[in-house]
C-alpha cells in the first residue's frame, strides 16, 4: 500500500463536512471524517447512523453534514438498517436497476450505547449474516448524548451520572465489555481496534481495509468526550496518545481469525498517566484510594497479556 | 383464466408475495405468521423470485431492515403477528414518518400477556394511530386480493405510506379454503414497477433521511402524513375499481351485507364477518331485517361513509376483537360512534368486546347480539353500551 498519507488528506475532499454541531474537542467527528476519507473517490456510500451524539449533531433538519446517502432511524438498529440497504443493493444490482460497474459501500456508525448495549443484537445479527458492510463504533465510554450515563463500555471506577462516585460506591463497579473480541468471535473477515493518532495513519489504513474487505467488518474506535471524561478540549490528541501508550486501548487487527497487535509500546506507561487528566477518575487519586489505581492497572495488564497471547496462538 | 386453488391464508399471502416478487423481504418467525416467510424463503431457494431474503434476528431488525431497504430504492415486504408487532412498534412509526410504502402482512394474534398464540385484534389496534394504511380481510381470498392491491395504494404519489394487510391468525391463516388466484403476468402488470423519485442507492442524487426534526418542522411533517392518509381514501377506491375490472371482485371501504333495508346491524372486521353473514341469512329467512357492515379499510377510517351506511338503522352493535381497557369501549366502537356523532346521525349503538385470545365466536353468539339489538331498537335505550360477548359469567 504505497501512498502518501499527507497527500491523501490534502487531496481527497472530506465527505463529512464542516458545520456540524459536535462539541469542540470531541473525538467522534475526526473518526467519521477519516473513515469516509478511506473511500475511493469514485465509490458511492450509504451511511447509517444510530441515534446518538453523532446523529443529532450532524443531521438537524434541514441541514446535513453528510455528502453521501445517509439514513438514521432509531437507536438500536444502525446495523439492521445497513443490512436492509445492502440487501436492496444486491437485489437492484441483480435486476439491473443499478449499473454493473457502479460500486456502493455500506458503513454504519454507532456510539458505544448504540453498539455495545442497545444495538448489540442487531450488530451481532448483521455480522453473523455476513452483510457486506463496516460497522464503526465510536466508543466514548458512556451514553454521552443523554448526559453521561454509564454503558457497558464505561471503564471501572469512572464517575458517570448513573454510576456517580459517591461516599459508598466509588463510581462504576464493573469492568468494561471487550466488544472487539466479541466481534472477532463472530469469525468475520476483519475486526480492528483503532484510534485517531499520528496523523490518523492507523485509522485511515484500517478503515480502508474494513471498507474494501468483502463481507462483514467491525471497527472499534476510541473517541474521547471532553464533557464526559473531563479533559481540556485541546488535549484530545494527547488523551488518545496516552490511551495507546498505557495499553488501555491497544491497536490491533483480527484478519480472518489472526490477531495482529499493531503497536507495542517500548515503555508501557503507567495507567495513572491516562487517568490523571480526566475528571471522571479524579476520586481515584484521593488518599486511601490507591487500590483503585492498582486494580485498574491489573485489569489493563491482564487484557494486554491476553491480547499478546491471542496474537501468538493465532499465528502459530 | 384465473386459477382455482385451495390455500390457507398464509399460503395465499405467500403466493401474493411471490407474484409481486419484491426486491427485499426481511422477516422473523412468530406464530401464526411464521409460514409466510417460510413459504417465501422456499420460493427464494428455488429461484422462483428475484428477492433478497434477509433472515433477521428479531422483528425490530425485520422492520429496520425493511425500512432501510425501501429507503434504498427497493420494494420491501415483511410479515408478523402480535408480540412481533410489539417489538417493531418503534419502527412502525418511523416507517410511516419516512413515507416508505412498505407492505406487511399482519396475521392477527393476541398481544401478550399472558402469552397466547390465538387470534384477536390487539396487535393491530395497538398501531392504529401509527400512520399505516390498514386493510382487513375476511378470508384467504381477501388477504390475497388486498396484498395484490397494496403496492398500488401505498406507492401512489399522493399517499406514500406503509400498508398492512390483516387476516385472522389460525382462523384464516391456517384454514384451507377455495381461492381464485390471478395469473402471474396479470399481477405483474397490475402491481407495476416500483420507481421511487428519491432513494439512497441513487449515486447521482444522494439523500439523507431520518433527521433530528425539531419544533420548527415536526408539526408540518406530521401534518403531511395526515394529508397523505386522507388522500389514501380516493386512491384505495381507484385501485379497487381497476382490480374489479381485472377480476370481477368488488372492493370498497367496507362491505355492506343486506344493509339496504336493515333495521339492526353489526359492524365487525375480519373472519367474524363470515359467521355474521350466516346469521344474517338465517334471520332474513325469518323475516328479521338484519344487516352487516364488514370494515375492510380501517385506516384511513371511512367515517363519513360509515355514518351514511348506518343512518337508517334502529340499533347497531360494534364488535371489537380487542379490549381497549379504557372503561369506555373498544377502538372500533369509539371510531364508529364518533363518526355518527360528528355526522349528526343519532342511532343507538352498543359495543361488544369478543373473541379475546381466540375465544370461539359461534353463530349463537352473533344471534344473541341481533336479539339484543331488537330489544334496543324497540326501546331506543342502551343502558350499558360496553359489553362482552362469549365471556364466562
Amino acid at each position: 500500500m504505497a501512498y502518501n498519507l499527507k497527500q491523501v488528506i490534502a487531496e481527497k475532499p472530506s465527505r463529512f463536512t464542516a458545520g456540524h454541531r459536535m462539541c469542540a474537542g470531541c473525538g467522534a467527528p475526526s473518526v467519521a471524517r477519516m473513515v469516509l476519507r478511506a473511500l475511493k473517490p469514485e465509490d458511492h456510500a450509504v451511511i447509517s447512523c444510530a441515534t446518538g451524539c453523532m446523529e443529532v449533531s450532524t443531521f438537524i433538519y434541514p441541514y446535513t453534514a453528510w455528502t453521501d446517502s445517509f439514513i438514521h432511524t432509531a437507536f438500536e438498529c444502525s446495523a439492521a438498517n445497513t443490512s436492509g440497504v445492502e440487501a436492496a443493493y444486491k437485489a437492484l444490482k441483480r435486476s439491473g436497476k443499478i449499473p454493473e460497474n457502479e460500486e456502493t459501500k455500506f458503513i454504519a456508525f454507532g456510539g458505544d450505547g448504540g453498539t455495545y448495549d442497545i444495538g448489540l443484537q442487531a450488530l451481532s445479527g448483521a455480522m453473523e449474516r455476513g452483510t457486506d458492510m463496516v460497522y464503526v463504533c465510536y466508543d466514548n465510554g458512556a451514553y454521552m448524548n443523554t448526559g453521561i450515563q454509564r454503558s457497558s463500555a464505561t471503564p471501572r471506577f469512572a464517575d458517570t451520572t448513573t454510576s456517580p462516585a459517591g461516599k459508598v460506591v466509588p463510581g462504576k463497579m464493573q469492568n468494561r465489555k471487550d466488544l472487539a473480541n466479541i466481534m472477532a468471535n463472530h469469525h468475520i473477515p476483519y475486526v480492528a481496534q483503532s484510534i485517531a493518532l499520528n496523523n490518523y495513519k492507523d485509522l485511515y489504513e484500517k478503515s480502508e481495509k474494513a471498507i474494501y474487505t468483502k463481507g462483514a467488518a467491525f471497527l472499534n474506535v476510541l473517541a474521547p468526550c471532553p464533557r464526559g471524561w473531563g479533559y481540556n478540549t485541546e488535549d484530545l490528541m494527547q488523551i488518545n496518545k496516552l490511551a495507546v501508550e498505557t495499553c488501555y486501548w491497544p491497536l490491533f487487527e483480527v484478519i480472518d481469525g489472526k490477531y495482529i497487535v499493531n503497536y507495542k509500546p517500548k515503555n508501557k506507561l503507567p495507567i495513572e498517566e491516562f487517568l490523571k487528566p480526566q475528571k471522571r477518575f479524579k476520586h481515584m487519586f484521593k488518599p486511601g484510594n490507591e487500590w483503585m489505581i492498582k486494580e485498574f492497572q491489573e485489569e489493563v495488564d491482564r487484557r494486554w497479556e491476553e491480547l499478546l497471547n491471542l496474537e501468538e496462538i493465532t499465528n502459530k | 383464466m384465473s386459477i382455482r386453488e385451495r390455500l390457507s391464508g398464509n399460503e395465499a399471502a405467500a403466493i401474493a408475495m411471490k407474484q409481486i416478487n419484491p426486491d427485499v423481504v426481511a422477516a422473523f418467525p412468530i406464530t401464526p405468521s411464521t409460514e409466510i416467510p417460510q413459504y417465501f424463503s422456499t420460493f427464494v431457494s428455488n429461484g422462483e423470485v428475484n428477492t433478497e431474503f434477509v433472515a433477521v434476528e428479531s422483528e425490530h431488525s425485520a422492520m429496520s431492515a425493511t425500512i432501510a431497504a425501501e429507503a434504498a430504492g427497493a420494494r420491501a415486504m415483511t410479515a408478523t403477528s402480535a408480540n412481533g408487532m410489539s417489538l417493531m412498534w418503534e419502527m412502525i412509526y418511523i416507517a410511516s414518518s419516512l413515507r416508505l410504502p412498505i407492505v406487511m402482512s399482519l396475521v392477527n394474534r393476541a398481544v401478550s400477556g399472558p402469552l397466547n398464540i390465538h387470534n384477536d385484534h390487539s396487535d393491530a389496534m395497538g398501531v392504529r394511530d401509527a400512520g399505516w394504511v390498514m386493510l382487513f380481510s375476511e378470508n384467504n381470498q381477501e388477504a390475497y386480493d388486498n396484498l395484490i392491491m397494496a403496492h398500488r395504494i401505498a406507492e401512489h404519489k399522493d399517499v406514500k405510506l406503509p400498508l398492512m394487510v390483516c387476516q385472522d391468525g389460525f382462523i384464516t391463516s391456517h384454514s384451507i379454503e377455495n381461492i381464485e388466484l390471478i395469473e402471474d403476468d396479470k399481477v405483474k402488470a397490475f402491481v407495476g414497477e416500483y420507481k421511487p423519485e428519491e432513494y439512497l442507492l441513487n449515486k447521482k442524487n444522494p439523500i439523507a433521511i431520518g433527521p433530528l426534526d425539531l419544533q420548527a418542522y415536526l408539526f408540518e411533517h406530521k401534518t403531511q402524513q395526515a394529508i397523505a392518509m386522507k388522500n389514501a381514501k380516493k386512491v384505495i377506491l381507484e385501485v379497487a375499481e381497476d382490480f374489479e375490472k381485472m377480476t370481477g371482485r368488488k372492493y370498497s371501504f367496507f362491505e355492506e351485507y343486506k344493509m339496504e333495508d336493515a333495521e339492526t346491524a353489526i359492524v365487525c372486521m375480519n373472519s367474524t364477518a363470515g359467521t355474521a353473514k350466516f346469521v344474517v341469512d338465517n334471520l332474513r329467512a325469518q323475516g328479521i331485517k338484519a344487516g352487516l357492515i364488514k370494515i375492510r379499510v380501517f385506516r384511513p377510517f371511512p367515517a363519513e361513509e360509515i355514518a351514511k351506511a348506518l343512518e337508517n338503522c334502529k340499533a347497531v352493535a360494534i364488535l371489537d376483537k380487542a379490549d381497549s381497557l379504557n372503561a369506555a369501549g373498544g377502538a372500533l366502537f369509539e371510531d364508529v360512534t364518533s363518526a355518527m356523532y360528528v355526522n349528526q346521525k343519532q342511532v343507538p349503538m352498543v359495543n361488544y368486546v369478543y373473541g379475546i385470545g381466540g375465544r370461539d365466536t359461534t353463530s349463537k353468539d352473533i344471534e344473541k347480539v341481533y336479539t339484543d339489538l331488537d330489544e334496543i331498537a324497540k326501546t331506543g335505550n342502551v343502558s350499558d353500551p360496553y359489553r362482552y360477548l362469549g365471556l364466562r359469567g
